[in-house]
């Protein structure tokens, strides 16, 4: 039992009872892909053409496997956010909906799991 | 009273005229989706890598072709005008630039900065 008064249990929450969390999510992991994507897109324009022992010797650097696991959290975050509000806006059918954020919530968790291991394996295996 | 008469409508979404911003949020919303299933391309990459040789050389093969080619072309357009368009969203969300000249220069600048943006990477990537 919670001894808040009625008015600030719900003060700033909004009807979906969890405020503007979703909404500054989206902006913060935005600003963070804006660089992130921007040298990723510079990295790969530099590995254009490279082969298999240039693109893991380019990953075994410390700085790249960082900012190659940094690249994958903010956007599978930012993708997961950004695809609850396309299904919210589209998916009025309650159990479909319910469903469908799961099985994105799945999907964006275990290939950025999958990638981050990735990355990991070939950082520190070599 | 007719009962098969047709209702008036309104009119449909096809008669509109396309005004900059309005293609611009329909088309940031499609590239949203479209760069999030483009990662899944991104973990084959990694996942390939981190398995060895051969299974690189596949992923190198599909992107190497010409259809391959085309769909990283069609991801650096959506990246660039999702990022560009994306900057115009926060300027917004810190309460700048709301007036209609102003939305429609910055639609501008996005369309300009995603044709140059694109021009560039792949500039670099055909003549190096």
């Amino acid at each position: 039992m919670s001894l808040a008064t009625p008015i600030a249990r719900v003060r700033g929450l909004g009807s979906a009872k969890e405020g503007v969390a979703h909404f500054k999510q989206v902006r913060v992991t935005s600003i963070a892909s804006v660089f992130l994507t921007l040298w990723f897109v510079w990295s790969a324009v530099g590995l254009s053409g490279a082969g298999y022992a240039e693109v893991t010797a380019w990953l075994g650097s410390t700085l790249n496997a960082t900012l190659m696991l940094l690249f994958i959290g903010v956007n599978f975050w930012h993708a997961q956010l950004g695809v609850q509000t396309i299904v919210e806006d589209y998916v009025h059918h309650k159990l479909i909906k319910t469903v469908s954020l799961i099985a994105l919530a799945f999907a964006t968790y275990g290939l950025g799991a999958a990638s981050a291991i990735a990355v990991l394996k070939v950082a520190l295996t070599g | 009273m007719s009962a098969s008469r047709p209702k008036p409508l309104s009119p449909h979404l096809q008669i509109f005229r396309w005004p900059l911003s309005m293609a611009l949020s329909i088309g940031h919303r499609i590239t949203g989706a479209g760069l999030a299933a483009g990662l899944l391309l991104l973990t084959w990459w990694l996942v390939a890598l981190a398995t060895g040789p051969g299974a690189f050389a596949v992923v190198d093969g599909v992107v190497d072709s010409w259809l391959g080619g085309l769909v990283l072309f069609g991801f650096t357009v959506a990246a660039f005008l999702h990022l560009g368009n994306g900057i115009r969203h926060l300027v917004w969300d810190f309460g700048y630039g709301f007036d209609l000249e102003t939305t429609k220069r910055s639609g501008q600048a996005v369309i300009a900065f995603t044709v140059v943006a694109t021009a560039l990477t792949w500039l670099a990537i055909l003549v190096a």
